[in-house]
């Protein structure tokens, strides 16, 4: 790899410094049309990231799905121990917002490059929503 | 209220409100004065569950009118469905808690159709995306999509944070869809909203629909918003000559340019249809849900389903609220769909049941086939494969166990 900084900046963002694996995934997301809320594995048939287990993971989702469920359904996945450690998003909808504040859990939106073209899945990333930035830490 | 003058569950709901405001750079707060809620077990979970508790037990109440969405649990249905009994005494509980803090229970999530009609520029806080979609759109009201929590929040402090469709800039068209046919079924209107909500996912983005042959009806326009919703995660459209912001293309878009246009011709609808797979040819769960259905669709399916029986071995739903069951019963609409086969489940919408996956895999569920192009797209994390079909076709399809 080359030993050049990769950053991202993020137009918006709310909750903790947290860093992880990053899971980057050219498809959008929902938690209620794409997720097992049970076992954290993305469930539905055809998605891009289907049998992916996102706990623990920093998700990037280039946009975001209908449902209102986000809201409890962060909190929810929170209580059970199979939440992500951050949702990056391209465009997100208030439903993520929402339900990411409620579960205290980090969250970006708008990136200032692509990071399907930077970051790849299983990569550490360090996401800082003070400073609204996203830093390659390790390649994975 | 952030020094707790009014309680600690309004401090809480208030400090939720802000974040979320400033995420999105708010300069203010608005009244409101309606809300609609999502709340039942299978989305909230035990965390949800205790979290309502320690709110009712700090006193916390509504202020404003506060109505919920379509739940999780018919409970006259639970055993026949094998649902979870301590998952419905937890759903139980939930309605209580909800109850108790001054929320109306409606379990619909028509309330636009059956309980609340918002005017022109009224500021509410509803959840469900199809509600929003229809009070921005078609009544000319504002709301973003206020998701359980944030809209509980607003239930309690009254108002909501100031941005997204609260603000005249994000409620203009942003691009142009020419609907160069005309459409009759149900499923074709959300067959409209599939096509141009999966190509343009975006909650900004707004689509300003021209063309349109003919005066939809409110159940047309529900399918279709509920579609744009489901598959664009969009809260609102224009229609030009429809709705009323767009009395004309220009007012639609409010002086800006739209980012782009595209035509939807006959060809891309029949596409849609044919587009759907069905891999062990089998046909034996059919559903009208995801919205709710409306007294005049209920009307519409008795008269399919009259004198006609559900082939053995297949298995319909039909979900409303109360209100509908209540006047099909006394119109005889109930009776008609009972006799001929078809499961009635009250309050409910059958891609949130509790225990959908099990009871996919007990009853050999592998397709789902319905005439709401929303469920067909929500109910695909339950692993169901499904196909839309026209409303006559899924009649069809009911009764005589052949798929088309």
């Amino acid at each position: 790899m080359s030993g050049a900084r990769v950053t991202i900046r993020v137009k918006r963002a709310f909750g903790r410094a947290v860093e992880g694996e990053a899971v980057v995934s050219e498809e959008g997301f929902s938690p209620r049309y794409d997720l097992d809320r049970w076992s954290g594995v993305i469930t539905k048939p055809g998605h891009r990231l289907e049998g992916v287990n996102i706990r623990d993971k920093i998700l990037f989702f280039p946009t975001a799905k209908g449902g209102i469920a986000a809201g409890w359904a962060f909190h929810d996945i929170k209580t059970k121990g199979i939440a992500p450690r951050a949702l990056v998003f391209g465009v997100t909808n208030p439903v993520m917002v929402q339900g990411a504040v409620f579960a205290g859990m980090t969250i970006t939106e708008g990136w200032s490059r692509d990071p399907r073209a930077c970051i790849r899945t299983g990569d550490t990333v360090r996401v800082d929503p003070a400073a609204r930035t996203i830093e390659l830490v390790k390649r994975g | 209220m952030l020094r707790g003058s009014r309680g600690e569950p309004v401090r809480r709901a208030l400090e939720l409100q802000l974040e979320v405001g400033k995420f999105y750079g708010a300069r203010r707060f608005v009244p409101v004065t309606n809300v609609h809620m999502m709340g039942d077990i299978e989305v909230m979970g035990d965390g949800g569950l205790a979290h309502l508790r320690r709110l009712e037990g700090a006193g916390a109440r509504c202020e404003v009118a506060v109505t919920t969405n379509a739940r999780c649990f018919d409970f006259a249905h639970v055993e026949r469905l094998g649902q979870d009994p301590g998952e419905a005494a937890k759903e139980r509980e939930l309605i209580g808690c909800l109850r108790r803090m001054n929320i109306a229970t409606t379990d619909t999530c028509i309330n636009y159709q059956t309980v609340y009609q918002p005017h022109f520029g009224e500021r509410l806080a509803w959840g469900d995306t199809g509600t929003v979609i229809w009070a921005n759109s078609v009544c000319g009201a504002r709301s973003n999509f206020e998701s359980g929590p944030a809209a509980m929040a607003a239930g309690m402090t009254g108002r909501v944070p100031e941005y997204g469709f609260q603000l005249d800039r994000h409620r203009r068209g942003t691009f142009v869809v020419e609907v160069a046919t005309g459409l009759d079924d149900l499923a074709e209107w959300g067959a409209l909203g599939k096509l141009v909500g999966e190509s343009h996912q975006s909650y900004f983005a707004v689509p300003v629909f021209t063309g349109v042959r003919r005066a939809p009806t409110a159940d047309e326009l529900k399918h279709l918003g509920t579609s744009l919703a489901s598959y664009g995660s969009m809260a609102m459209y224009h229609m030009v000559g429809v709705t009323p912001e767009a009395t004309t293309l220009k007012a639609a878009l409010g002086g800006s340019r739209p980012s782009g246009r595209m035509r939807i011709t006959r060809a891309d609808i029949e596409r849609v249809f044919r587009s759907y797979r069905n891999p062990d040819g089998s046909c034996n769960f059919v559903v009208f849900s995801g919205p709710q259905l409306s007294l005049l669709e209920m009307r519409r399916l008795a008269q399919l389903f009259e004198g006609r029986r559900v082939h053995a071995g297949t298995t319909v739903f039909a979900t409303t609220g109360n209100g509908v069951i209540s006047q099909a019963r006394a119109l005889g609409y109930a009776q008609a769909l009972e006799a001929a086969g078809v499961t009635i489940l009250e309050g409910v919408c059958v891609y949130i049941l509790q225990n959908l996956s099990h009871m996919r895999a007990a009853n050999c569920w592998t397709n789902m086939i319905s005439n709401s192009a929303k469920i067909v797209n929500t109910i695909t994390a339950h692993k169901f494969n499904t196909i839309l079909r026209r409303t006559e076709d899924c009649v069809e399809i009911a009764c005589s166990g052949v798929y088309r």
